[in-house]
């Protein structure tokens, strides 16, 4: 269902979200495909255990037999028996740079997908619908990354300190002043590693004692980070704004659950877009709940810095909002520029904090700097700093790619997830057999896509997910669109009940026929 | 998700045929290696041994699990096996539950807070005793314990299959970024499914991996290096005994020692400025070192302050022992 606009004066563009539900038919046909599956698991592992089948998968060493089993059998039966069977879609080794385009390592197996065995031939030129390069920062040009080479050379690939011990270098000063210009805020801490951004800071920050309030769909870093804190954790419906504010309510109204004390603090954690649904986050209803009710805000724009907002600065400027609205401004470098860590911004005071408290500081190395100088490089040519403006034609790039993407997809009649402005295109699927299909078929066709299932999503919709790049030209759009109108009426996967229509041309044929 | 590179699967490889195991996997960040690791195996009320002078990343592991948690002294093979008997006895109170219950025991190869090596030999006698499973954490041993480099197993001519799981970080030893687990193909690829930092993570950057794999050929290439470095740290260790005031802790062959105090001030802030002192006054003259740095509040054990030396193979003799004659002098002139 369409959800239009509420607060027409909270949102200064119309805010469209589509997340429809697919016909009852296709509910029950998944529940029966995995029906199957299971019945067929159970024949199978009837038959193993009574030596009919061959035991593929690696067993247990003779001398630790008797040990208590590592595994228990129900655990890996979804992976025995499901996962198996379409084992090869996922984690395919690549040989060149993710670009738009790249080479893939050819991948054979010879027994149904127990083990795999290289031919050594690559196939060239696959189009990339799967990582994660929004602005095309990922990129072997010499020129771009000749900084680099320098700073490689000058400074080698390894730190092997922490930042509290040995491990700040200037580049870390110079790369954390840049990021908190980027964003306007006061200051910003750097990281190695976006995962441990979130599960080493979020414990730094709250304790027990505080309430998180966390979207359904977080990410699984953000569940570790509040796990790990020790402070008492509740879930609110995903982007559900009246869920999260009767949870504020209850919580400043009844207080800790036993002694009725008030909370400590109370800390929001949502994030920019969500990677599984292409949604983003309600920003201005949220920061305005926020102020009321006095809670701390942390934003995790893990895929939305550098892709939404009119020169890439995120969500925040998205929504035309201030980023002192947002308490923790966190992100990571993986996406949009190309290279590997995290930081956190936000007031001087909270960075300070940081410093001396994060479990990272303390414990973990800090970035490499040939990273540090590709983020460097990559946000310079994003805020125009290096002379060109070559920056904001990337970001220009990227919203008219998606817009058409989506345009198009929608006309065809699938069923897409998620706001029209955001570049990760969720498409469902479904049905489990047609995640295996739809993969391989896609790979026949030259293209690379990227096919969740369960558990990563609930078990009735799996979906194939598309990141759209600004380095991806007209042409390849266009040639992935028509695969996927082709093979959309192969495996009956347009579902959609409200498409547009999708052939203007047919009038201007009847127009050319009447003239006749 | 496409973010395997055939640069990662070579290093992969490179890895598990160095260390003679069947399998290895990859992570993109020291710490995560071993704070993913021991989550995927163990999980509520499952049962691990662990050391009490454990590495933070360790404990942040074992809190992420939610095991129950057992801390025996360090290095303390007698309490642990008191420890392993009262296990028993439980066990056998209760057999069904005990059937279904993992053990495990969690040891470093080389301690990164004390600077000694766990008693392999022993350990291992135990768990084939008492049936636990051993993961062994090897960041700092990886490189500098045993003959070709391959880490306390080779130094104690233990059977590598007989360790579960060996987690090191690239961080120290290879100079690079992330880290590794190696061991047999039934336990490494259970982690790729259910590693929380590996399948919900960016892949480690090429240029890391690449530099990895080339300290691997040499490390292969040059094995007589670690017998330098070993006569690195003895030579340290000698020329740093009898600085009045601060007394060495670590094993003469460990490239990485604390120096303590001997005697404390009185409170943990004192201790650490005068430590400062020491510090500065070295940096001053032109020798880098620093405090070991410790989160007060998180740590289950908090080790005493300290400042921790490390050496590396390049540095030369004279330039050894010119350290330690300037820490001689920097402590004379500061603490007394």
């Amino acid at each position: 269902q369409k959800n239009g606009v509420s607060n027409g004066t909270l949102y200064k563009k119309t805010f469209v979200e589509h997340f429809e539900q697919a016909p009852m038919y296709v509910a029950v046909l998944t529940f029966v495909g995995f029906g199957v599956g299971t019945i067929f698991g159970y024949l199978r592992d009837f038959m193993r255990a009574w030596g009919l089948e061959k035991r593929n998968i690696a067993a247990e060493r003779e001398e630790q037999k008797d040990f208590v089993p590592l595994y228990q059998d129900f655990e890996n039966f979804y992976t025995r028996n499901l996962y198996m069977r379409i084992r090869d879609n996922w984690n395919r080794p690549i040989c060149s740079v993710p670009g738009p385009q790249f080479d893939l390592m050819e991948r054979v197996t010879d027994d149904y997908n127990w083990t795999f065995r290289f031919t050594g031939r690559t196939i060239k030129n696959v189009i990339n619908m799967g990582s994660y390069n929004y602005l095309g920062f990922a990129e072997t040009d010499v020129n771009a990354l000749k900084t680099v080479t320098i700073e490689l050379q000058k400074y080698g690939a390894g730190v092997c300190s922490t930042r509290q011990e040995m491990g700040t270098l200037d580049k870390h000063v110079e790369l954390e002043k840049l990021v908190a210009k980027f964003l306007g805020v006061e200051d910003a801490m750097v990281f190695g590693m976006g995962f441990a951004t979130n599960s080493m800071n979020i414990p730094a920050l709250v304790g027990k004692g505080c309430l998180i309030l966390s979207d359904e769909l977080n990410h699984t870093s953000l569940v570790l980070g509040a796990r790990l804190s020790g402070a008492t954790i509740r879930i609110f419906k995903h982007n559900n704004m009246q869920s999260l504010e009767k949870l504020l309510r209850d919580a400043i109204i009844y207080g800790q659950p036993r002694s009725r004390r008030a909370w400590r603090k109370i800390i929001i954690l949502v994030e920019g877009i969500y990677s599984m649904e292409g949604s983003i986050v309600r920003l201005p209803e949220l920061v305005s709940l926020k102020k009321k009710y006095k809670a701390y805000l942390y934003l995790d724009e893990a895929h939305s810095i550098g892709a939404v907002g009119a020169t890439g600065r995120g969500v925040v400027e998205y929504f035309g909002m201030s980023p002192d609205d947002v308490d923790v401004l966190m992100g990571t470098f993986t996406k949009s520029f190309g290279a590997a860590g995290g930081y956190i911004a936000g007031k001087k005071d909270l960075v300070d904090f940081l410093r001396t408290h994060s479990h990272s500081a303390v414990y973990a190395t800090s970035m490499c700097p040939p990273v540090a100088e590709q983020i460097i490089r990559a946000m310079k040519c994003l805020m125009g700093l290096d002379g060109t403006t070559q920056g904001l034609q990337r970001v220009r790039q990227l919203g008219k790619n998606t817009r058409y993407f989506r345009r198009r997809l929608h006309e065809m009649g699938f069923i897409i997830y998620g706001n029209d402005d955001s570049p990760v295109v969720p498409l469902l699927l479904y049905m489990p057999g047609k995640i295996g299909a739809f993969a391989r078929r896609m790979l026949e066709k030259n293209i690379g896509v990227v096919v969740v299932g369960f558990p990563a999503t609930p078990i009735t919709e799996s979906r194939a997910r598309f990141c759209v790049s600004a380095a991806h030209t007209r042409e390849m759009l266009d040639t992935v669109l028509n695969a996927l109108d082709e093979l959309g009426d192969f495996l009956h996967l347009k579902y959609s009940r409200y498409s547009k229509s999708s052939h203007p041309e047919l009038y201007e044929e009847t127009r050319l026929e009447l003239e006749d | 998700f496409f973010s395997q590179i055939d640069v990662h699967l070579e290093l992969e490889e490179r890895l598990a045929k160095f260390m003679r195991t069947e399998e290895a996997i990859i992570y993109s960040y020291g710490f995560a290696t071993i704070a993913s690791a021991i989550p995927a195996y163990s999980k509520r009320g499952d049962i691990v041994f662990v050391d009490e002078a454990a590495c933070f990343a360790i404990q942040k592991g074992l809190q992420a699990s939610r095991s129950n948690i057992k801390l025996f002294k360090h290095n303390d093979m007698a309490d642990l096996e008191r420890l392993l008997k009262e296990q028993e006895t439980e066990d056998q109170k209760n057999p069904r539950k005990a059937r279904v219950t993992r053990r495990f025991i969690v040891v470093e190869g080389l301690y990164m807070n004390t600077g000694d090596v766990c008693p392999l030999p022993e350990l291992i006698k135990l768990k084939y005793k008492y049936k636990v499973r051993i993961f062994l954490e090897e960041s700092l041993s990886f490189g500098v314990l045993g003959e070709h480099g391959r880490g306390i197993t080779e130094h104690f001519g233990i059977n590598i299959d007989d360790i579960d799981l060996i987690s090191a970080n690239m961080e120290n030893s290879l100079a690079s970024i992330g880290g590794f687990c190696c061991g047999r193909s039934f336990i490494i690829d259970h982690q790729r499914l259910s590693g929380q930092g590996y399948c919900f993570s960016a892949s480690l950057p090429p240029l890391l991996a690449a530099a990895a794999i080339e300290a691997l050929n040499i490390m292969e290439d040059n094995p007589d290096i670690f017998q330098t470095l070993r006569a690195k740290c003895e030579r340290i260790h000698k020329a740093l005994q009898g600085i009045s005031g601060l007394k060495v802790v670590g094993e003469s062959f460990s490239p990485a020692l604390h120096l303590q105090l001997r005697e404390s001030c009185g409170s943990r802030e004192d201790d650490v400025k005068l430590l400062k002192r020491v510090v500065d006054y070295c940096m001053n003259s032109g020798i880098a070192l620093t405090q070991a740095r410790y989160l007060e509040k998180e740590e289950k054990c908090l080790p005493p302050p300290s400042i921790r030396v490390v050496i590396t193979v390049e540095q030369t003799e004279e330039e050894l022992d010119k350290a330690a004659s300037l820490l001689k002098e920097a402590a004379q002139s500061v603490l007394n």
